[in-house]
């Protein structure tokens, strides 16, 4: 686990927080705290991005992610700390004075103009030539595939449609940061996959640093190059999308991210790389010994449900190189299909339930297993994590 | 659309009932406006004489103006006046004594007129204030201002906040987001306000009546006087005068309105 851990850890490395030339961060967030009355929405959160990056704010509603964009875009002063963009602090600021776009996650797009008075609206602002005007329109309306759509009125388009206007506008002037609000939120599934595709790769080829909040983690995972995870104002976990499933620091993020079997239980002993763990319901776990040493007795083992096998028999024989092996006995609960997986609950004879999820490699179900069947849960010591919170 | 669901015999009659009920005394009024006798019970043959008459009688044409001009310059005052309080109430979420401040803004829409007269004359008593055109604008002015932040804070309240943000954020000082977005989105409700004030201020009597000094009655004022001394088929005319003004008026800040909604539809959030 350790080692596997170091390598996602290498892997991260790879991708640079700091900008590549000056080392510095493009945005710093310094113990931002925001406060409405006796509610801290923002607590004392810090954060450094890089130029280019594609950056995910990501938590439940209320969490304060919204709170902390809105403090970035400049509709809301921080009560502390500062905001470093390109090294000034822009923390109080007004939004108009800053080189610093936003989607909106309703579009805010003008009803009384068109598609091309909106994109250009920032443009006029700016003090552009008309020309230069017309060209960036044209260009933007191109980026965007709206080409025909530039003198209907937002009323006249459809969700989509509107959603890549607000696009445009935002990227038009061409600003340092482009803050997103939930940008696919009003769209349907089928259209909110493709266009996570087609604003990843808009990010790569504008090579804009983007920031967008979203509580789909599913979203999150798929678009950032890091996420970070907010709670109750705080700032609870930056990495990247694998280490942030695979190695997540609290039992709530582990929760939040994905779904997780959780053992609670007593740390009994400590050997070479492995600690073994008496959990309550799961029997006595082995598990790789985590980066940080275990300083609590009390701590909880995580598997997500993919990494848990199930097999019909005991296996025999247990290497003695290489990961350890969890055997756990129990009965088929609860079998459904999902197509691509099927997701199984186990109960166990020690009294937990773990669910499974097992890839469909085959069409035919002879490897599948039925409600009430006897089976062996099996997982390797490297597979699950030891959280203490 | 699937069935037009029909009227049956019942709802067609109390409907004209109804209708007769509203309208029937104004039709009457219009008719007899148009009577070529002295005698305002008598039907005489078609004439305009009586229009003609009221285009001779100075007092009349004056108070008239009177009006019009109270009714431009108190229904503008009041528009400027109604917006902000609008404005100021579904901005400020956070301000206290919120609540109590819009009520406060409401309260003049059912404090009777009489009592809003009273205390006014004795303001401008207490004041030392020349009673006269100015008297009367302004307090016409207390009165229809409310009209128009009621108007003007709903279509503000149907508006994403967002939009102004938007504004500020693509690169507009405060002021300049709410020229060039909020306005021109309030805009029909502002003028629809404008218009209810008017309307308002052309018919009142009783305000008016409180607040005005001598010389300078407004029409409903001289037309309430001259019916004391017997009813003049003049007045009939006049009379439907103001209220061929009133249904232009009304057509338009409908209207407004009609327009201020349907945009609103898409200003709203999806």
């Amino acid at each position: 686990m350790a080692d596997e851990l170091e390598g996602i850890k290498a892997a991260d490395a790879a991708r640079p927080g700091a900008h590549p030339a000056t080392g510095r961060p493009l945005l710093r967030i310094d113990g931002v705290v925001k406060n409405f009355g006796a509610f801290r929405a923002v607590d004392g959160v810090s954060l450094d991005i890089g130029a280019g990056e594609f950056f995910a704010l990501l938590g439940p509603s209320g969490c304060g992610k919204t709170t902390l964009l809105r403090m970035l875009a400049g509709f809301e002063a921080p009560d502390a700390g500062r905001i470093l963009l390109g090294g000034s602090d822009i923390a109080q600021a007004l939004p108009h004075e800053r080189p610093v776009n936003m989607m909106f996650q309703s579009y805010a797009l003008f009803p009384h103009l068109s598609v091309r008075d909106n994109i250009a609206f920032g443009l006029k602002r700016a003090g552009m030539a008309r020309a230069d005007i017309a060209t960036r329109v044209a260009e933007m309306v191109a980026l965007v595939k709206l080409d025909g759509m530039e003198k209907r009125k937002p009323d006249q388009l459809s969700g989509g449609q509107r959603q890549r206007v607000a696009l445009a506008r935002a990227l038009a002037r061409r600003p340092q940061l482009l803050l997103l609000d939930e940008p696919l939120a009003a769209l349907d599934k089928k259209l909110r996959e493709s266009t996570q595709g087609e604003l990843m790769e808009l990010q790569r080829r504008l090579g804009m640093t983007f920031i967008i909040v979203t509580h789909d983690q599913e979203e999150a995972m798929t678009m950032a190059t890091r996420i970070g995870v907010m709670d109750a104002g705080k700032l609870v976990q930056v990495a990247s999308p694998r280490e942030l499933y695979e190695a997540p620091r609290s039992r709530w993020i582990a929760q939040f991210v994905g779904d997780i079997n959780l053992f609670e239980g007593e740390l009994q002993s400590r050997e070479a790389h492995r600690v073994t763990i008496a959990t309550r319901d799961a029997g006595t776990l082995v598990v790789a010994e985590p980066r940080a040493p275990v300083g609590k007795t009390t701590v909880s083992v995580a598997i997500r449900p993919e990494k848990v096998k199930l097999s019909r028999r005991a296996l025999d024989g247990d290497a003695d190189q290489g990961p350890a092996i969890n055997r756990l006995e129990g009965t088929v609960s609860d079998v459904c299909y999902l197509g691509g997986s099927t997701a199984y609950k186990v109960k166990l004879d020690a009294g937990g339930t773990v669910r499974s999820a097992i890839a469909n490699t085959a069409r035919r179900d002879s490897d599948a297993y039925s409600v009430n069947q006897r089976v062996v849960v099996w997982f390797t010591s490297n597979d699950c994590v030891v959280l203490e919170q | 659309m699937g069935k037009v669901s029909r009227l049956s015999r019942f709802n067609v009659a109390s409907l004209a009932l109804g209708l007769a009920f509203l309208y029937l005394p104004i039709l009457i009024l219009v008719i007899y406006s148009f009577n070529a006798s002295r005698l305002v019970t008598v039907w005489g043959g078609w004439s305009l004489r009586w229009y003609r008459e009221f285009f001779n009688d100075r007092a009349m044409i004056e108070a008239a103006w009177m009006s019009l001009r109270v009714a431009v310059a108190s229904a503008s005052m009041a528009t400027v006046l109604g917006t902000l309080a609008a404005m100021a109430l579904s901005r400020g979420e956070g301000f206290r004594g919120r609540t109590l401040f819009s009520g406060m803004l409401y309260a003049p829409l059912v404090m009777p007129e009489v009592i809003t007269g009273l205390s006014l004359l004795l303001l401008f008593v207490a004041l030392n204030a020349e009673r006269g055109f100015w008297t009367v604008t302004i307090a016409h002015t207390t009165l229809t201002m409310c009209f128009v932040a009621v108007v003007v804070q709903s279509r503000l309240g149907s508006l994403d906040r967002s939009l102004e943000e938007a504004a500020m954020d693509l690169g507009c000082a405060p002021v300049r987001a709410f020229l060039l977005v909020t306005l021109p989105l309030i805009a029909p409700a502002i003028v629809a306000g404008w218009m209810l004030a008017f309307t308002l201020s052309l018919d009142d009597l009783v305000i008016a009546s409180f607040t005005t000094g001598p010389g300078s009655a407004t029409l409903p004022i001289r037309i309430y006087s001259e019916v004391r001394l017997g009813v003049k088929p003049e007045i009939n005319a006049i009379c439907t005068l103001v209220i061929g003004l009133i249904a232009i008026v009304i057509v338009i800040a409908s209207l407004a309105s009609k327009l201020s909604s349907s945009q609103g539809e898409s200003a709203a959030p999806l």
